[in-house]
């Protein structure tokens, strides 16, 4: 779709739609959110590039390859499971930091879980954007 | 023991890798692991000799039942010596096999993989550990016998036995749960101490018959044992290795496992005995049919298998029923078990590797077309000649030991001891066909006919690895007593179940006894019969008509029967129109709900209708009539719309609509991801239509009626179901629990995420395993259309 304004619209859009959906991830432990949503999100901004240019350049923005992602994503879960079993523990207990302040951000802690759920985001990124892609480029 | 079958796992991964470094010294390279692992296993001998048992175990699933548990015992040590020493020696044999063939990277991987299998089948002791590895040796047999996977007969031969052992497989894994589930635990360990409680358990005969299934599609009993011969079309080393001293081998292993639990009662007793007898009976037959050497050794393979089976069906559990079975009797069966399992793993890896060599020099393995041979290849006939002869069961070799046991334990059994004898005798004499087949004909025979291509002896470690075993064959059987208490013993006091260790004294030579006599005997019968083998053919010619209706055949019709069923629903279900799937789906659904409500005496349905102030409750939910009508509006645009494009936006603004009503009853991260779902639906829509044309024509009034219908059915049937749920209260909910361990345990506020990332996290980590393998569905469908180039 050759639109000016869709295009116009896409280069400003894209960096909002791609920043809300990690924070959207980040934040889904304790308010709505998380991986599953965050991952739509974060294959939306790429589906609207592949939309308003072509697949190819929407490949470019994305730098590595849908199945990549999907691997990397897939790898992230796993090893937040398995970091139980080194210790002795069952496969995907889960493990957290104590509360530690960040500046700019207030008290923020981390843990299994936030591994394991940007696993989730990568495979859901990965699978929307293979999809997509594979059917744009028919 | 867990970071050893792990490591052989890594080595297998990293071996075509290794295999491009090292070149032609890959074999070698490679066998350094199964040997230096074999070197670790010898150690534990005097440590297992002494009653030591050693354990490890780490959770994996407990709350399951679920352990990584390895156990380390007689049994376990004796296969895993076998594994990893005829493995050191496969390997070996292979880097010089293969030399110059373009896949024999990725077959040391499969070959590694399937040790390190078999490895942690034999050690594992929690029943879903072992099940596992069990599959992934059929996997990595499978890949092995499609080594060269461009012809069709190897392609098809892996298949079989593929469907075959995975068939056994699935039946085994239902034996063990209820087996579990009858004894009280998922580990071996703790089964073997519950006493009577499994043979007394209302569930024993499914539970043994089902475990039997496993177990006898995998040591190809009759009458599942026509897959072994096919596996021949695998390389050489792996029928050495895979298909005559490991994996085939993994059914008695299990039923050796399991039998002092489940054994010694007449299910036991029956089922194996005639099992086995027959496929002993069976195979012997067939293997002195064949003309090729790999076949002849498969059916004699099989042939081997059945008489384990029959041993452990007249043996097992001497010591819980002492009246039924007699002691004695089952101490000579389980010693004849033990010592035939080793001699036949030594002899027929020794003959496979020598028919390999055969084949590779020769240029052909049909033993009409070979002879003279041991002037060219004496090495190779020297570990011919000790295989056989141990095949054959002369002394001093093993196995002449493991005949003697053999012929003793049937004629020490109260119950039909005669004729168990006879069928023993029978098979006895047919191996000594077998062996004088393999060994005389070949290497000593007048040449029938010229071999295609003049033969030299093979380059080392061709000749050595069958040399070494056959040796080892020899060594064993002068000194028996060597190998009796350290390996025998323990086996032997774990199959009879004893509490105390049984002292097993093996001698090379027992002395002139009925049992020697009867071996003679066996001898000079088979001798005979292989002097005058054309004419015992034409006489069993009748067997060759029997055996086109026999078990392989059922496959065939089993397997043709299956496509058939497949391509009728095919053709009666998937027509190719999107219609057509949504029609048949509708039907179902509404068929299988609409009969369950309709017999439903009364619809708990109560209506919250506000009976007075209709208006004024109408004004207060006005945004709630609103989004109905939205949504209204978009499922009347979406059906009336001429333009494809518009229809997909109206349903969009329905999904929309949908998605307010989320955030009006305060699921937010429901909403969004309908949001979501919605727009990247609309997107997917857009990308196929726009390559679409108009949409020309529509259906015919009297279709769109019955559609109108049918649609209107489906969603007065959905509605009647949403305000039913909503009456229905369950009484444990689940939700509680979760509400009030979701800030506690789960250090989350936003409890959806918490039970998706930790309550439920094995559900999710399975969806997105399933999305993944969803996605490369898509991406097969869309490009490896047929008729098209594939690009990268």
């Amino acid at each position: 779709m050759k639109s000016i304004i869709l295009r116009s619209a896409t280069r400003y859009l894209f960096p909002i739609i791609a920043l809300f959906s990690i924070f959207l991830m980040l934040r889904g432990h304790d308010e709505p959110g998380g991986g599953f949503i965050g991952g739509l999100l974060g294959a939306t901004c790429f589906a609207l590039y592949a939309l308003a240019y072509d697949v190819a350049t929407a490949r470019r923005m994305l730098r590595v390859e849908e199945h990549q992602l999907i691997g990397i994503g897939l790898l992230f879960a796993a090893v937040a499971g398995a970091l139980g079993l080194v210790v002795g523990d069952p496969f995907l207990s889960t493990y957290w930091t104590s509360e530690f302040p960040v500046p700019a951000l207030g008290q923020v802690k981390l843990g299994t879980p936030l591994l394991f759920d940007s696993g989730v985001y990568l495979t859901v990124v990965g699978v929307v954007l293979m999809i997509i892609f594979a059917l744009a480029e028919e | 023991m867990m970071l050893l079958i792990l490591a052989v796992f890594l080595v297998a991964m990293a071996s075509p890798a290794v295999e491009r470094l090292t070149g032609r010294w890959a074999g070698i390279v490679l066998a350094l692991v199964p040997l230096s692992l074999f070197g670790w296993f010898a150690t534990q001998i005097a440590a297992i000799q002494s009653g030591a048992k050693v354990s490890q175990s780490l959770a994996w699933a407990p709350a399951l039942d679920v352990n990584l548990s390895f156990h380390l015992d007689g049994l376990s040590l004796l296969f895993a010596l076998l594994i990893t020493g005829i493995g050191t020696l496969v390997v070996f044999y292979a880097g010089t096999y293969l030399r110059g063939h373009a896949f024999r990277g990725r077959f040391f991987a499969w070959l590694l993989t399937f040790m390190a299998a078999m490895l942690g089948l034999v050690l594992a002791d929690n029943l879903i550990v072992m099940f596992l590895f069990w599959e992934l040796t059929s996997i990595s047999s499978y890949f092995l016998i499609g080594t060269d996977h461009q012809r069709e007969a190897a392609r098809r031969a892996a298949l079989q036995a593929l469907l075959v052992t995975g068939l056994g497989g699935l039946a085994m894994l239902a034996g063990l749960l209820l087996m579990g589930a009858a004894g009280g635990s998922f580990e071996m360990s703790q089964l073997l101490l519950s006493g009577d409680r499994l043979r007394e358990h209302a569930l024993y005969l499914p539970i043994l018959l089902l475990i039997l299934a496993g177990c006898f599609t995998k040591s190809a009993q009759w009458p599942f044992h026509f897959w072994l011969p096919n596996a021949m079309e695998a390389p050489t080393p792996v029928s050495a290795y895979l298909h005559s001293s490991t994996m085939v081998k993994a059914g008695i292993y299990l039923m050796a496992r399991v039998s002092p639990v489940m054994g010694g009662t007449q299910w036991w007793f029956g089922v194996l005995t005639v099992v086995g007898g027959v496929t002993m009976l069976a195979g012997a037959v067939m293997a002195i049919r064949q003309s090729y050497l790999k076949r002849i050794l498969a059916y004699s393979t099989i042939s081997a298998l059945g008489v384990m089976t029959f041993l452990l069906g007249i043996g097992a559990a001497g010591a819980w029923s002492p009246e039924s079975v007699e002691p004695e009797m089952a101490l000579y069966a389980a010693q004849a078990f033990t010592i035939f399992l080793l001699a036949h793993a030594l002899y027929k890896a020794t003959l496979f590797l020598v028919a390999g060599n055969v084949a590779a020099q020769a240029g052909t393995a049909d033993v009409g077309h070979l002879g003279a041979l041991a002037r060219a290849m004496p090495l190779t006939a020297l570990a011919a000649v000790l295989g056989a002869l141990s095949m054959a069961g002369f002394p001093p070799l093993f196995g002449f030991l493991s005949k003697e046991l053999l012929l003793e334990a049937t004629m020490k059994q109260p119950v039909l001891g005669e004729v168990l004898t006879a069928a023993a005798m029978l098979a006895g004499t047919l191996f000594v066909v077998v062996s004088a087949l393999i060994a005389w004909g070949p290497f000593f025979g007048r040449t029938a006919a010229a071999t295609a291509q003049p033969a030299r002896e093979t380059p080392l470690p061709m000749w050595i690895s069958p040399l070494l075993l056959g040796a080892a064959g020899l060594v064993f059987g002068i000194l028996p007593q060597r190998i009796g208490e350290p390996l025998v013993g323990p086996i032997v006091t774990g199959l009879l179940g004893a509490s105390e260790p049984v002292a097993v004294h093996l001698v090379a030579w027992p002395g002139f006894n009925f049992a020697l006599l009867l071996g003679l005997g066996a001898i000079a019968a088979g001798l005979a019969i292989y002097a005058c083998r054309t004419r015992v053919l034409r006489l069993s010619e009748p067997l060759a008509r029997l055996e086109r209706w026999g078990p392989g055949s059922w496959y065939d019709r089993a397997l043709a029967g299956l496509i058939a069923i497949g391509q009728m629903q095919t053709r009666l279900l998937q027509s190719g129109y999107l219609r057509n799937y949504l029609l048949i789906v509708l039907i179902t659904a509404l068929g299988l709900i609409g009969t369950a409500i309709l017999r439903l005496e009364s619809l708990p349905i109560a209506w919250d209708w506000p009976a007075a102030d209709r208006l004024r409750w109408s004004y207060e939910h006005l945004y709630l009539l609103l989004t109905a009508c939205l949504i209204l509006m978009g499922a009347a645009g979406a059906v009336h719309s001429r333009s494809r494009i518009a229809a997909v936006a109206s349903l969009g603004a329905v999904g929309y609509g949908v998605a307010l009503i989320y955030v009006f009853y305060g699921a937010p991260d429901l909403a969004l991801t309908q949001i979501l779902v919605e727009t990247l639906t609309v997107l997917l829509f857009m990308l196929v239509f726009y390559r679409l044309p108009g949409t020309k024509q529509r259906s015919s009034p009297a279709l769109r009626l019955r559609d109108t219908i049918l649609c209107g059915t489906f969603g007065l049937l959905m509605s009647v179901l949403v305000l039913v749920a909503v009456n229905i209260q369950l009484q444990d909910k689940i939700s509680d629990f979760f509400i009030a361990q979701s800030v506690g345990l789960g250090q989350g506020r936003n409890i959806v995420n918490v039970i998706l990332v930790d309550f439920r996290a094995l559900d999710t980590l399975g969806e997105i395993v399933v999305l993944s393998v969803a996605a490369l569905g898509v991406l097969a469908l869309l490009k490896l259309r047929p008729g098209r180039e594939v690009s990268a």
